[in-house]
């Protein structure tokens, strides 16, 4: 599983003192925690909050990776808030994320391929999310078609089929789950299948079992990547365990330690 | 029509191991052999390098064994009693690309020989000859608890290669390998999660994943041969595809399993229809050995002269 750690986010009452106040001590911690905790990569967000979102990017790529070498996801949905994280990014980079239009898509993949980072491709455009298996499966064909025009390797690209949280419509997860199968198929290799998965408990109250049960359940289906909650150790040893069952890994006794070495 | 490349590309590679020491790493040994490295499945190196060819290391007791066939012993005939000269015949003799001292008379059962003993026996051996050297315990956990450590600290700076750990008796002979600077055989019977477990509990001590060579307990052909095979195929596959915690080199026990088969063993007198036992016991052990080559090994332990000089030559042959 690749799971890209959410907590570095301005959301956060400490990260964006942090960011406003230009002290590096919460972003450290929260860098060596994920990281010790396995994640991935280390999302990086500035919030809604940040008075200059360009500069605070920079600032939270720079300390981030003058304290661990994980890989970072630069989460901004702003063309230059990205390009400014990259500027200054010596980490391997997943830029998170582009929306589905195809100027969009045009933008971000050229970005992308000239920093050598990956890319996650949301199933959606400036009208809106789709809320159908067919709509979201016809973006991520055209996400496809236009990784191929750039010639930009299908395994740097992560697509987002944009997960609702339960409580809006109850219908949504078995849809989401046909999605992640049907996106392994469409090519060799296939793009990775990512969702952000504390969307999913947004607002509810059995929040961290709602996300565990959801991602066991999506990886069996063909889920490989997501942002999420690192530290919640029930949560990553849940996602070894489903990835054991699918015999992504070789099981020994002690398996919940040797997928995380 | 061109025809497509379908070569597998693997991410991962078996780690390589170089086992002796000469002076000025520290030990007394004239050379060092590298075994490992293989970055695809054997034979198929269009796919990755192959890595290092497979050696072969030939099995001397530190007792006369009882059991042997005349067609086993009579190669050995004047040196079964005297474990260096009988090492010293492998190598120059026979071609052993190094030798193992199959400790035999220290189980309890069968001469319970003491620590000091063997000791000795490992350091007459070290002095006769100069290709690096395995030790293998007699599976007795305690006695081998017991003897272990002094033969690691007796061949002390020599890189040699011990064994066996198991999931169940792995701290005592861990630590003296650490201590010591050998390499280290973890042992699975024939079970390939248990093979990852003990690896797994041998690197929580901090042991190097680097130093470990992996054993599945060998079946002759036609005693279990087809489960050996495919338990290390998997392994093989296993390294290849990137699980740090399998990507260790493979040592197999052909010549002892393959010697204890009635279709090695028994006398021209009692199975005429087999043919000349002289031919069909090397045979035996060769077919079993040619057969895991292709599974992925790269140690294989022998007893006959005749089956070590044609796996040698197959190996020659295919890598």
């Amino acid at each position: 599983m690749i799971s890209i750690g959410e907590r570095i986010n301005g959301m956060f009452k400490d990260v964006r003192e942090a960011i406003k106040n230009k002290d590096p001590k919460a972003v450290r911690e929260l860098a060596i925690k994920q990281t010790e905790a396995g994640a991935s990569f280390l999302d990086v967000n500035v919030g809604t909050a940040a008075a200059d979102p360009a500069e605070a990017m920079k600032w939270l790529v720079e300390v981030v990776q003058d304290t661990v070498k994980t890989p970072i996801a630069i989460d901004s949905q702003k063309f230059d808030v990205v390009k400014a994280g990259l500027s200054v990014a010596k980490n391997e980079i997943l830029i998170n994320s582009s929306k589905g239009d195809p100027e969009e898509l045009d933008k971000f993949m050229t970005l992308a391929k000239e920093y050598n980072a990956s890319l996650i491709c949301l199933t959606m455009d400036k009208t809106g999310i789709p809320q159908d298996v067919a709509r979201r499966m016809e973006f991520a064909m055209k996400i496809v078609e236009k990784a191929v025009e750039h010639e930009f390797e299908l395994s740097k690209v992560y697509i987002d089929p944009v997960l609702f949280p339960i409580n809006v419509d109850q219908k949504q997860p078995a849809l989401m789950f046909d999605i992640f199968n049907q996106i392994k198929m469409i090519s060799d290799p296939p793009p990775h299948r990512n969702v952000g998965l504390s969307n999913f408990s947004q607002g509810t109250k059995e929040k961290r079992l709602l996300a565990r049960v959801f991602l066991t359940m999506g990886i069996s289906y063909g889920l490989d990547a997501a942002v999420m909650d690192v530290l919640d150790k029930d949560l990553m040893d849940a996602a070894i365990t489903a990835e054991i069952i699918m015999n992504q890994h070789l099981y020994s006794d002690s398996y919940l330690t040797a997928c995380r070495k | 029509m061109e025809i497509p490349n379908v070569a597998d590309k693997w991410s991962g590679a078996v780690n390589e191991i170089t086992l002796g020491a000469t002076k000025d790493k520290g030990g007394s040994r004239t050379k060092t052999i590298t075994i490992g490295g293989a970055k695809s499945i054997p034979f198929m190196d269009f796919e990755g390098n192959p890595g290092q060819k497979p050696v072969v290391a030939m099995d001397v007791y530190d007792v006369p064994p009882e059991d042997w066939p005349e067609t086993l012993s009579k190669p050995f005939a004047d040196v079964l009693h005297d474990p260096a000269q009988w090492a010293k015949k492998c190598v120059e003799q026979y071609g052993a690309d190094l030798i193992c001292l199959k400790l035999e008379g220290i189980h309890p059962d069968k001469g319970n020989r003491t620590a000091e003993e063997t000791a000795t026996t490992v350091k007459s051996i070290l002095a006769a000859v100069g290709v690096p050297l395995i030790i293998w315990g007699c599976e007795h956990d305690e006695k081998d608890n017991d003897v272990m450590p002094k033969v690691s600290q007796a061949a002390k700076g020599e890189c040699c290669l011990l064994g066996v750990v198991t999931q169940d008796n792995y701290k005592t002979l861990t630590a003296t390998c650490l201590a010591d600077g050998h390499a280290l055989i973890t042992l699975a019977p024939v079970d390939i999660n248990i093979a990852k477990q003990v690896n797994i509990l041998v690197s929580e001590m901090d042991f190097p994943l680097n130093r470990i060579v992996m054993f599945q307990s060998t079946g002759a052909l036609g005693y279990g041969l087809e489960y050996t095979y495919s338990i290390q195929e998997r392994e093989r596959l296993a390294a290849l595809t990137g699980d740090k915690m399998m990507s260790m080199p493979v040592i197999c026990d052909v010549g002892h399993e393959a010697w204890r088969t009635k279709e090695s063993k028994s006398d021209d007198k009692e199975v005429p229809q087999w043919g000349a036992r002289d031919e069909r016991g090397p045979m035996w052990e060769t077919i079993t050995a040619v057969s895991l080559l292709q599974s992925g090994v790269d140690i294989i332990r022998m007893s006959h002269p005749k089956a070590v000089a044609a796996v040698k030559k197959c190996i020659d042959r295919l890598y």
